[in-house]
């Protein structure tokens, strides 16, 4: 196990080398660099030349990259060019608001997924069946911007319910200790601040959320449905097992190798960045941060940015096949 | 109550002008317009209306410019926190080190300038100093600062502590010089201290505790203007010193900030002190209690970045935030239907289409009559633009001194365009159209609608357009500013109140943007910005203009007023053409 484990990770190695590669390259062959992002329309050849020559822009391509991989090396991505902060500095502080948002949507899609999935499955061909299926289909189909705008309508602009922007309602004061607005109020103790985060995760959530609970509950009704035809489900069955028994250790713990693959890959999803939730509610997080660095064209960001998040899914893809040959004896075997 | 304030005014602006009587009066620019000037927030002005005069605010030293800004209503209750919508982060607290509107704003409200700009207009009046002279030859400004005032970290304002900051941007190095870090001193001063390109800025000489002289290379009325920018701030010298504001480490090719004077530790005169910045989420500044002119009403100031558009009406229309900018032109109604306050900035603005000359037939200015002819730049602005945008006639806003009224017009006539055409003698009459994408900009919400309206116009009198697209930061300016464009979209907000910032900079020197080389305009224009004399200056600018407009670079055809919104109940925010705007006298109601 150790030996897998250790072999995937050697493996980040030339992934991130070839990623960084491809990177610098792509950045800068985008048409427009950061000084004509930075200067607008007051962007003249002559300005452009000198914030490139200021930067090091105008030197050898192979020159930058050197320059740039030897603080790589040192988890030094530089700074960024528009916010004139640490790219390192910045992400650390940026994820957390990712983590907290991803697991929000997480929790929302898995506590609702598996049990939909389950229950239509038991139910298979029923109205019940059929109406879960349905809108699974709309889930997956409609658009995270369009369900937020209908979400913020509804909640808080009709029912003045829930908050629109940010993690904190703007005029409260919660001291930072981990970036986590969750666990800071509670290391804080100031029950007031954790309900207003909780309150703040849950329209983000639901939106950011819906698309992995169809593809959950999708899963899980399929999944399911062929485990409840297998064999050893129906000798258990005749053995005369209790129908709640058989659910639980015969059928959901084989049934759960495929959810897993998707929730595995789901979380990977949403912790690179859900662009779209979080610019739609202000969600101060790394959607937020590289789609904004796209826009500036802003390198350091970009580069330092994407890197950190192929790590981060790499990492959620190995949890997830550590995950398995704990729940499937067979895979540790092999 | 409108009455009691102008009152209250107008002997503000009398007890103003017996103390700034020390001014040269050829020079002076502390006219009676500085009704509300330095002391006092723009408590005193008054109004609700949405539509704003912008001809009185125009930057005439002899007027007695009463403006009569548009402004959230009457001065309000005092307490409480207001929380403004800001678009994005300041990029940094260091007014010397930023170009873009959400720092300077910021940067405004903690420090202050010298000079700055009546509210709601682009006249130049006293804010850190009380009053000021040029000498005969426009060399060297004697500047009478403010007596008595602190800095908030309790150490002085005085002389020697804006020659520290005025030698501190004239010594900046390396890639402090670049554009994209002291923008404003690169426009208004030029060069540094290394020589590289030559300066405007010579020395600062501390003559006593209260008066400062800034001595020039060269004169420049448009130097007085440019010091109402933000970016121009007088910060505290111990804090500049203390937090290494000028420590930039890294390697050369990759250059890092590594102070924390514009992240952590902000010091100016201003009306609000800084609390807390936490970048992405919120920046936080408490009521200057100890400031020596009129206190803020609110207690706390929080600007919250928030980059989706409609994220900003929807916090507005919750409660979430209690005002914000650059309201999108298609909610300005909503916003106003569901009882939501809209505010105008005077336009300081110009849409135009622009022509390369080095790219024929558009050298043949007959061709180019045809075009601004056959252009219904009328319909367009009726159908196209938000409430209290107008027809450009030229490359700057009517706001403006030196604008004129006598530059030749072209009213829409197509018939006309097809005669001009014949008249030339030009056969081909391809035009390539470069119009951006992914750009909305305050004198362009949609340049997709505006190619469309004026492709249809040109193709109308004989014209074949090709549409020629790219996103506007993705090559568009690249390619127009190189000039790659025959003929293209592009439009400019002014930095600050001189017609220099405008049809100096499109037309002073040649560039390849516009292709051509017309040394009577690049004349015209050098000698408007070196003569001192402001009279003078008007009708050399008006005379600049009806040249610029017989030659025709291009098409001017939008000025626009970018709108803010507020919440129901807000009072005392006055929108300023130039964007300088505080929040001392705004109330929550």
């Amino acid at each position: 196990m150790a030996k897998f484990i250790i072999r995937r990770l050697l493996l980040l190695i030339p992934i991130l080398f070839g990623l960084s590669l491809l990177l610098f390259v792509w950045v800068r062959a985008l048409p427009g660099g950061p000084a004509t992002a930075l200067l607008g329309e007051k962007a003249t050849p002559a300005r452009i030349a000198e914030v490139n020559k200021s930067y090091g822009f105008d030197r050898p391509l192979a020159a930058q990259y050197l320059t740039y991989m030897k603080k790589v090396v040192k988890l030094d991505f530089g700074q960024s060019i528009a916010l004139r902060r640490d790219v390192t500095d910045e992400i650390f502080r940026r994820f957390p608001a990712t983590i907290e948002l991803a697991a929000a949507a997480m929790l929302f899609a898995i506590g609702i997924g598996i049990p939909l999935g389950l229950m239509a499955a038991k139910r298979e061909r029923t109205w019940f069946d059929f109406t879960a299926v349905t809108a699974s289909l709309l889930g997956v189909s409609i658009p995270v911007f369009f369900l937020a705008q209908i979400l913020k309508y509804v909640f808080a602009l009709k029912f003045s319910l829930l908050p629109t922007i940010g993690r904190l309602t703007t005029t409260r004061h919660l001291t930072e200790h981990t970036h986590f607005v969750i666990i800071d109020s509670i290391i804080e103790w100031d029950s007031g601040a954790l309900w207003d985060g909780i309150k703040h995760l849950i329209l983000p959530g639901i939106a950011l959320g819906t698309i992995p609970l169809a593809i959950i509950a999708r899963i899980t009704r399929a999944s399911v449905l062929e485990v409840l035809n297998d064999d050893y489900v129906r000798t258990a069955r005749a053995k005369g097992l209790l129908t709640r028994s058989i659910n639980r250790g015969h059928v959901l713990r084989n049934a759960l190798l495929p959810i897993i693959t998707v929730i595995g890959l789901q979380t990977g999803l949403l912790l690179s960045g859900a662009v779209l939730t979080e610019q739609v509610f202000t969600w101060n997080g790394m959607g937020s941060l590289l789609a904004d660095g796209v826009i500036k064209k802003d390198y350091p960001v970009i580069q330092g940015g994407v890197l950190f998040l192929a790590v981060i899914f790499v990492l959620v893809n190995l949890l997830v096949d550590v995950l398995y040959a704990v729940i499937d004896p067979r895979i540790r075997v092999s | 109550m409108r009455h009691r304030n102008k009152f209250i005014a107008l002997s503000m602006a009398a007890a103003l002008m017996v103390t700034a009587c020390g001014s040269d009066s050829k020079n002076s620019s502390d006219s009676a317009a500085s009704t509300t000037a330095a002391t006092t927030a723009p408590v005193e002005t008054s109004g609700s209306t949405v539509t704003t005069d912008t001809e009185s605010s125009a930057v005439t030293t002899e007027s007695t410019g009463d403006t009569t800004p548009t402004t959230a209503g009457e001065a309000g209750p005092a307490g409480g926190t207001f929380v403004f919508g800001a678009s994005a982060d300041p990029v940094v607290l260091d007014g010397a080190y930023v170009s873009d509107g959400e720092s300077l704003r910021a940067i405004h409200e903690i420090f202050e300038t010298l000079v700055t700009t009546a509210p709601g207009g682009t006249d130049i009046v006293p804010l850190l100093a009380d009053s000021w002279k040029s000498s005969a030859d426009g060399l060297a400004w004697t500047f009478s600062l403010h007596p008595d005032v602190k800095f908030q970290d309790d150490t002085d304002f005085n002389a020697a502590a804006v020659c520290f900051n005025f030698d501190r941007w004239y010594n900046f190095a390396g890639v402090a010089q670049s554009a994209s870090v002291s923008y404003y001193w690169g426009t208004v001063f030029g060069g540094f201290s290394d020589g590289a390109t030559p300066s405007l800025y010579k020395s600062c000489e501390a003559v006593d505790d209260t008066t400062v002289t800034i001595n020039l290379t060269a004169p420049s009325a448009a130097f007085l203007a440019g010091l109402a920018v933000p970016a121009f701030s007088i910060a505290s010298p111990d804090a500049l010193t203390k937090y290494d504001a000028d420590k930039v480490g890294g390697t050369e090719d990759a250059p890092t900030f590594d102070g924390t004077f514009g992240t952590e530790h902000p010091v100016g005169t201003g009306a609000f002190t800084f609390d807390s910045w936490a970048p992405g989420d919120k920046l936080t500044l408490k009521r200057n209690d100890n400031y020596w002119g009129t206190k803020a009403l609110i207690d706390e100031l929080i600007f919250k970045p928030i980059a989706d558009g409609p994220a900003r009406r929807t916090a507005l229309e919750t409660g979430e935030i209690q005002g914000y900018d650059l309201v999108d032109p298609a909610d300005t109604q909503a916003l106003q239907d569901n009882g939501f306050q809209l505010l105008l900035r005077p336009a300081f603005n110009v849409g135009y289409l622009g022509f390369n000359q080095s790219k024929p037939p558009l050298d043949n200015l007959k061709i180019r009559q045809a075009i601004a002819y056959a252009l219904n730049r009328d319909a367009l602005v009726k159908a196209k633009y938000p409430e209290g945008s107008e027809v450009a006639q030229e490359f700057m806003p009517p706001s403006l001194f030196g604008w004129s009224k006598d530059v030749t017009q072209y009213p829409y006539d197509p018939e006309k365009a097809k005669a001009l055409i014949k008249e030339s003698g030009v056969t081909d009459l391809n035009l390539e159209f470069y119009y951006p994408s992914e750009v909305s900009r305050p004198y362009m919400p949609d340049p997709t609608a505006n190619f469309e309206a004026f492709k249809a116009d040109l193709e109308a009198v004989g014209f074949t357009i090709t549409p020629k697209t790219a996103p506007w930061r993705g090559g568009y300016l690249d390619d127009v500013n190189s000039g790659n464009a025959q003929i293209y979209f592009l439009g400019w907000t002014g930095d600050y109140g001189d017609p220099d910032n405008f049809v100096g900079t499109f037309f002073r020197t040649k560039q390849d943007v516009w292709g051509f080389d017309n040394p009577e305009i690049f004349d015209a224009l050098t000698k408007a910005r070196d003569t001192q004399d402001i009279a003078e200056r008007t009708k050399l600018y008006e005379a600049a203009n009806v040249l610029i407009m017989d030659f025709l670079p291009g098409v001017p055809y939008v000025h626009t007023q970018p709108a803010l919104a507020f919440a129901p109940g807000v009072t005392g925010y006055v929108p300023s053409p130039v964007s300088i705007e505080s929040f001392a006298g705004v109330s929550l109601g």
